[in-house]
């Protein structure tokens, strides 16, 4: 899932200090179930927004709302009538959501009320870790199931560098070394030999360096292009 | 000859080759980087220029090195993963090159959060770039040297004849995977190695005897690190926080041994540890010398370049060879 996490009050109010007419907008999907941006988060965070307008002594009113996907059109049509009916969404879904809620909300600015933060996993209750790097070339097999690319702090696709400790990374003493997993996972699969293989460098393009990606699943585009008041051309 | 430099030369001979270390000063001036090269020229064949270690800015490597090049001492350019992607390394190695630099040593280089964690501020919040790993890096270098080509593919009209170094932690984290991962450095084209400082002669000896049997070590040339100890406190510190570095109980009761004969003086206590010191480390040189495959030693005088001369003089490698 996308993890998110709430921005601080002082900072959200920063933001929308000068607005009269707020909504904070929740997506339920992944932000939800990592407890930042989910309705119950978008009903307190609207509280606490009210709490404070009262305290500073600023006219505001703030409401509260979500959509199951803020990610997706056929979400956020039927709420959209409403969000225009103020001056300012505080969308408290990930970055996807904020971009899509933009491009459609016309004259009222969307402000982002959390911080995406990774590709995540739940460790335990309450607890999520970065697990995936989204790079656009998957080397999973390869490496047991543990992406080097986010969980070592450097990367590497060879092998762990000098500064593991006690099997933890040179960053944090709390932080596994991801090459330390890996070897273990491979020695428990009984493919340890296939970490002995120089892994080229990796062709970054097709991840977040090679520009704006897109995916196009040609049977599904192409009807939707057939069709009328395609994303698009909504766009466009 | 793969590129002609000093170092290649006298670890060809069969002679025990010896690296230091320069650090480039958190300055613009080069006077630093001349006074250091100076106290090290004649007392070991080649000096490891850092490359902004521990994540702190210092003078570039490259500028360093070039600066160490005039003064008549043979630099090894140490390149760090952490800050350059693919196009500015090989841009630097073209660079470095022409400016008449030989030896390269690729490292993954410490994180830069890592640099926040001394007294120096450095900067934690930096991107790092990490676009290749070391092991591609080595093997970016040997492209370029031997098929004249860059990574991309593209042609390189003059290659750049560099020995190509990497560094290796024979106790770091797994260790039974340590010798499979200094494998893949040769592989990839690692002329020669250096290793994280080794205060444990014979659990280095089995991690030597493993990468003996992968066949490494006709194909490369391992010097062993050895960081020369100043004190008691340091060795202790060395053996419970820096990674890959464990030292013998006995090595750390010597010192205090020596710590202790001052009763108390500090100044007297100070002087006679580093006195048990530069013993420890003349007589480590020696034990790695003797360790098959073992072909040189790199000596880590922190801050202690003056040093040099009296470890290489009384480790009785003295003169240089001149090839």
């Amino acid at each position: 899932m996308i993890v998110g996490k709430q921005k601080p009050i002082s900072e959200i109010w920063d933001m929308i200090k000068d607005f009269k007419k707020i909504i904070v907008f929740g997506c339920n999907t992944c932000v939800a179930v990592c407890h930042a941006g989910g309705s119950k988060e978008a009903e307190i965070l609207a509280s606490l927004l009210r709490i404070k307008a009262l305290q500073e002594g600023v006219d505001m009113t703030v409401e509260s709302g979500a959509c199951e996907r803020q990610c997706e059109p056929e979400f956020i049509q039927q709420h959209l009538e409403a969000l225009k009916a103020h001056d300012l969404v505080l969308s408290i879904g990930c970055g996807a959501g904020v971009n899509l809620l933009s491009a459609y909300t016309g004259n009222t600015p969307v402000f982002p009320g959390l911080n995406t933060e990774f590709y995540g996993a739940v460790q335990q209750a309450g607890h999520f870790i970065e697990v995936c790097g989204g790079c656009g070339n998957c080397i999973l097999h390869l490496t047991g199931g543990i992406c080097p690319i986010v969980r070592c702090s450097k990367s590497l696709l060879n092998g762990p560098c000098g500064g593991t400790n006690n099997g933890k990374c040179e960053i944090n003493s709390e932080q596994d070394c991801a090459w330390c997993l890996i070897i273990e996972r491979m020695k428990q699969l009984d493919k340890l030999e296939q970490l002995f293989a120089i892994q080229p460098p990796k062709d970054w393009s097709r991840g977040t360096y090679g520009g704006p990606r897109e995916v196009i699943v040609e049977h599904i585009a192409a009807d939707e292009k057939n069709s009328v008041g395609s994303t698009k051309e909504r766009k466009s | 000859m793969k590129s002609g430099s000093n170092l290649e030369r006298v670890i060809r001979s069969g002679k025990p080759a010896i690296t230091a270390e320069l650090g480039p000063p958190m300055s613009a001036s080069p006077d630093d980087v001349i006074r250091k090269a100076k106290m090290l020229k004649g007392f070991c064949d080649a000096a490891n220029i850092t490359d902004c270690q521990t994540a702190v800015v210092r003078m570039s490597s490259i500028a360093a090195a070039a600066i160490t090049h005039s003064q008549g001492l043979e630099p090894i350019m140490q390149m760090t993963c952490r800050d350059r992607n693919r196009i500015a390394m090989q841009a630097d190695l073209l660079g470095a090159a022409a400016l008449g630099i030989r030896n390269c040593l690729c490292i993954a280089g410490d994180h830069q959060k890592f640099g926040a964690a001394g007294k120096l501020k450095g900067h934690p919040g930096a991107k790092n770039v990490y676009d290749v790993d070391t092991i591609q890096l080595v093997g970016i270098l040997k492209k370029m040297r031997d098929e004249g080509l860059q990574q991309g593919g593209d042609t390189i009209d003059a290659p750049p004849k560099f020995f190509i170094g990497a560094s290796w932690t024979p106790f770091g984290d797994p260790m039974d995977f340590r010798p499979y991962n200094l494998k893949k450095k040769v592989d990839a084209g690692a002329d020669f190695i250096q290793t994280q400082g080794v205060y444990d002669m014979d659990l280095f000896k089995t991690q030597m005897e493993k990468a003996r049997n992968l066949g490494i070590l006709d194909r490369t040339a391992i010097l062993a690190g050895i960081i020369v100890p100043k004190s008691a406190a340091m060795l202790a510190y060395l053996d419970a926080s820096v990674p890959g570095v464990t030292v013998p109980r006995q090595l750390i009761d010597r010192m205090n041994k020596a710590k202790e004969t001052a009763s108390g003086d500090k100044q007297k206590a100070k002087q006679l540890q580093e006195e048990e010191g530069i013993r420890i480390t003349v007589e480590l040189i020696h034990q790695a010398l003797e360790i098959p495959g073992v072909k040189g030693v790199h000596i880590q005088a922190i801050e202690g370049e003056a040093l040099i001369e009296r470890i290489t003089k009384e480790a009785g490698l003295y003169p240089r060879p001149e090839i």
